[in-house]
C-alpha cells in the first residue's frame, strides 16, 4: 500500500512540479493584470499580447543582437515597458472617462493586432530558445524525482517578483501613492502629485512584468505568436476566482490553481485544460467577489 | 404594439456601453420608427435581390452572422452586457445541429432549432454564473466559461475534435423542400433570418424589452422600481444564447461543416467585431457589421494573418474614433434613429 503511494508520489511529482511553473506565470501575469486595473481601471486584454512579445524580444535580443539571457531577462521588459508607455499615453489614456468596456475591447483589438503582426512576422510554429547554460546542466536530484534546474529558477523568480512588487505597493512611499490614487485620484493630484505620469508608469510596471513572465516562458514554451492568448484567458479567470482587490491574493491564487492544474493531471488528465474554469464557476456561486476581493 | 410602459427611459449616454444620444422617437408601425421602417424594407428588398447579383453561398454565411450578432446586440446594445463568449453558443448550436442531420438524420429545421435549444439551455447555465458580477468581470467570466466549452468540443468524441463534423447533409426542409439547392437553401436561411431579426426587434420593444433597456440605463433605479433585474438579464441572456445557437445551427447547415473556429474566442472576438462596428445597440447595426466583416473575410482570405490584424485595427478605430459605429454615425448624421 505504502509503495504504491510512493510509486504514486513519484509519478504525479513532475507534473506537480510543471503545475507550480504555469501557476508561477498565472501568479505574474494576474499580478499585472491587478497592478494596471487597480491603476487604469482597464482589463489589459493585451496582456498575452504582451507575455509573447517579452519572450519574442528575447528570442531577437539573442539572435540579432548577441544578448544572452540575462541581457534579455532586464532589457525585454523595460522594451516592451516602453512600447507601453506609448499605447498608453496614445490610445487608453484616451478612455478612462469612459465605460470600462472600452477599455476591454481597445485592448483586445492591439491584441489582434500585435499578434497578427507577430504571426506575419514569424509564421505561426514555435522558434527554439534554449535556457542559459548556468541553468541547463544535470537537473537536481531529489530523491523521488528529477527537477530540472531551469524550472526551478522560473518558480523562484517568479515568486521573488511578485514578493518585491508586493513589498513596492505596500510598504514604500510609491506604493503609498499609488494606494492612495488607486482610491482618490482627484485627490492625490490635489495633492501635488503627478497621477497621469504614474497611471502611465503603472501600466508600463503591469506590461514589463508579464514581458518578464514571457522572457522566464521562451526556453519552457516554444516562442510563438499564440502562446499569450491561450495563457490569458485562463489568467482571467485566476482573476476572476482570486478577486483584483489583494496583491497577494492574486499571486497566492495564480500558484495554487497552478498546482490544482497540475494534480489535476494526474488524477483525470482530461478535466485539466477546464478545472481552472471550473473552480471560478463554483467560486462564483459561493463568493461572487472572489476569494480575496471585497464586493 | 408600440412601446407602453411607465418607465421613461433617460436620454443621454448610458452607463451600460451603448451610446444612445438620440431622444427616443415617437413609436410608429409595430414599434419601427418611420426611418427604421424604410431601412427594414431597404433590407428586405435587398435580401431578395442580392442572391441574384452576388454568391448565394457568401450571402447565407453573411445572414447567420447577421442573425449572430443580432442575437449578441439584444445583450450588449439592450441589456449592456458585454458577453466574450458568445461562440460557445454559436459553437454549440453549430455542433449540435451539426451532429443532428448527419447522424441522427433529423430535418434541417428540427436540427436547427435544437442547435438553438442547446445553446438557450448553456446560456442559462453561464447566464446564470455570470450574472453575479458586472462590467468587466462579466466579460471575463464569460470568456472563461466560453473557453470550457472550448475545450469540452475539442476532446468530446461526437466534434470529431480537429477535424470537425464534415459533410453535413443540408437535407429536405419539413421533408418537402431539397435545400441542396443554393437558392431553395438561401430563401429558408432568409427567412429564419428575417424571423430572427424580428423576433429580437419584438423583445427590445416589448415591456419586457423596455425594463431591460431601464436596466441598462439605471440598475440601481430598476430596481428600486421593484424589478427583479437579476431575472431579466437572465431571460435575455438565454434568448441571446438561445438565438445565437439558432444561428450556429444555421451556419453548419448552410456551409456543411462544424469546427472548433466556431467556438473559439476569436469567433467571441468577431461577433463583438461586428456589433461594435456596425453600432451597438441600433436595430440594423450588427447587420450591416456582419456583412462588413464577412465580407472583409471572404476578400482578404489570400492575406492570411492580415485579416485578423485589419480586425484589430477597425476595433482601435471603432473604439478612439467613432464608438456609435456605421449605422450610429449614419443615423446621427441623417438624424434618425435606426
Amino acid at each position: 500500500m505504502l509503495e504504491e503511494l510512493l510509486f504514486q508520489l513519484e509519478m504525479s511529482a513532475p507534473q506537480v512540479v510543471l503545475g507550480l511553473v504555469n501557476g508561477a506565470f498565472y501568479a505574474l501575469l494576474s499580478l499585472g493584470l491587478a497592478v494596471i486595473f487597480g491603476m487604469l481601471n482597464v482589463i489589459n486584454f493585451a496582456h498575452g499580447a504582451q507575455f509573447m512579445m517579452g519572450a519574442f524580444v528575447a528570442w531577437m535580443l539573442l539572435n540579432w543582437a548577441g544578448i544572452p539571457y540575462w541581457g534579455a531577462l532586464i532589457l525585454s521588459p523595460i522594451i516592451v515597458g516602453a512600447f507601453g508607455v506609448i499605447l498608453e499615453r496614445t490610445m487608453i489614456s484616451r478612455l478612462y472617462k469612459l465605460d470600462h468596456l472600452y477599455g476591454l475591447l481597445l485592448t483586445f483589438g492591439l491584441a489582434l493586432i500585435i499578434e497578427g503582426l507577430f504571426r506575419n512576422q514569424f509564421g505561426s510554429s514555435g522558434l527554439p530558445y534554449a535556457p542559459p547554460e548556468s541553468l541547463t546542466g544535470a537537473p537536481l536530484d531529489l530523491g523521488f524525482m528529477m527537477l530540472p534546474k531551469y524550472r526551478v529558477w522560473v518558480v523562484v523568480a517568479a515568486f521573488a517578483v511578485c514578493i518585491a512588487t508586493w513589498l513596492i505597493i505596500e510598504k514604500t512611499r510609491l506604493g503609498a501613492y499609488l494606494r492612495a490614487a488607486t482610491e482618490n485620484a482627484p485627490l492625490v493630484q490635489a495633492f501635488g502629485v503627478n497621477v497621469p505620469r504614474m497611471v502611465t508608469l503603472t501600466y508600463a510596471a503591469g506590461v514589463g512584468l508579464a514581458a518578464l513572465a514571457g522572457v522566464l516562458a521562451a526556453p519552457i514554451y516554444s516562442v510563438n505568436p499564440g502562446m499569450g492568448s491561450n495563457f490569458i484567458i485562463v489568467v482571467f479567470a485566476v482573476v476572476v476566482i482570486g478577486g483584483m482587490g489583494s496583491i497577494l491574493g492574486s499571486v497566492i491564487t495564480g500558484f495554487g490553481l497552478g498546482l490544482v492544474e497540475g494534480l489535476t493531471k494526474v488524477i483525470y488528465p482530461e478535466a485539466s485544460a477546464t478545472v481552472i474554469f471550473v473552480i471560478m464557476a463554483i467560486v462564483l456561486l459561493a463568493r461572487p467577489a472572489g476569494l480575496f476581493g471585497r464586493a | 404594439m408600440a412601446s407602453a410602459t411607465t418607465l421613461s427611459q433617460a436620454p443621454g449616454t448610458s452607463e451600460g456601453g451603448a451610446p444612445s444620444a438620440l431622444p427616443p422617437a415617437a413609436p410608429g408601425l409595430f414599434g419601427f420608427t418611420r426611418a427604421q421602417g424604410v431601412a427594414l424594407l431597404v433590407m428586405i428588398a435587398a435580401l431578395i435581390v442580392c442572391p441574384y447579383f452576388l454568391y448565394p453561398q457568401f450571402l447565407m454565411k453573411l445572414l447567420c452572422f447577421a442573425l449572430f450578432a443580432c442575437a449578441f446586440n439584444l445583450l450588449i446594445g439592450y441589456v449592456g452586457l458585454l458577453s466574450f463568449g458568445h461562440a460557445a453558443y454559436f459553437g454549440m448550436g453549430s455542433y449540435i445541429a451539426a451532429h443532428a442531420a448527419k447522424v441522427w438524420g433529423l430535418t434541417p429545421e428540427v436540427s436547427i432549432l435544437l442547435g438553438g435549444a442547446v445553446g438557450a439551455v448553456l446560456g442559462l447555465v453561464f447566464g446564470w454564473i455570470a450574472i453575479r458580477r458586472a462590467g468587466i468581470y462579466f466579460a471575463m467570466i464569460t470568456l472563461a466559461l466560453a473557453q470550457m466549452v472550448y475545450f469540452f468540443c475539442l476532446q468530446a468524441p461526437f466534434t470529431h475534435g480537429e477535424d470537425g463534423i464534415q459533410s453535413i447533409p443540408r437535407g429536405m426542409l419539413f421533408g418537402v423542400i431539397d435545400l441542396r439547392a443554393d437558392m431553395n437553401m438561401y430563401w429558408f436561411v432568409a427567412a429564419l433570418f428575417l424571423l430572427g431579426f424580428l423576433l429580437i426587434h419584438r423583445i427590445i420593444h416589448s415591456p419586457f424589452g423596455q425594463v431591460l433597456t431601464a436596466i441598462r440605463e439605471n440598475e440601481p433605479r430598476a430596481t428600486s422600481l421593484g424589478y427583479r433585474t437579476d431575472d431579466y438579464k437572465l431571460v435575455a441572456f438565454v434568448l441571446s444564447a438561445g438565438i445565437a445557437g439558432i444561428a450556429g445551427g444555421a451556419k453548419s447547415i448552410t456551409v456543411g461543416i462544424a469546427t472548433l473556429t466556431d467556438v473559439h474566442w476569436a469567433m467571441s472576438g468577431e461577433v463583438v467585431l461586428m456589433t461594435l462596428l456596425g453600432g451597438l445597440g441600433t436595430l440594423f447595426g450588427p447587420v450591416v457589421g456582419a456583412g462588413a466583416v464577412i465580407a472583409m473575410q471572404t476578400y482578404l482570405a489570400p492575406f492570411g494573418a492580415w485579416v485578423t490584424i485589419i480586425q484589430g485595427i477597425i476595433f482601435v478605430l471603432c473604439v478612439l474614433a467613432f464608438r456609435a459605429g456605421v449605422v450610429g454615425e449614419l443615423g446621427r448624421l441623417l438624424r434618425v434613429k435606426l
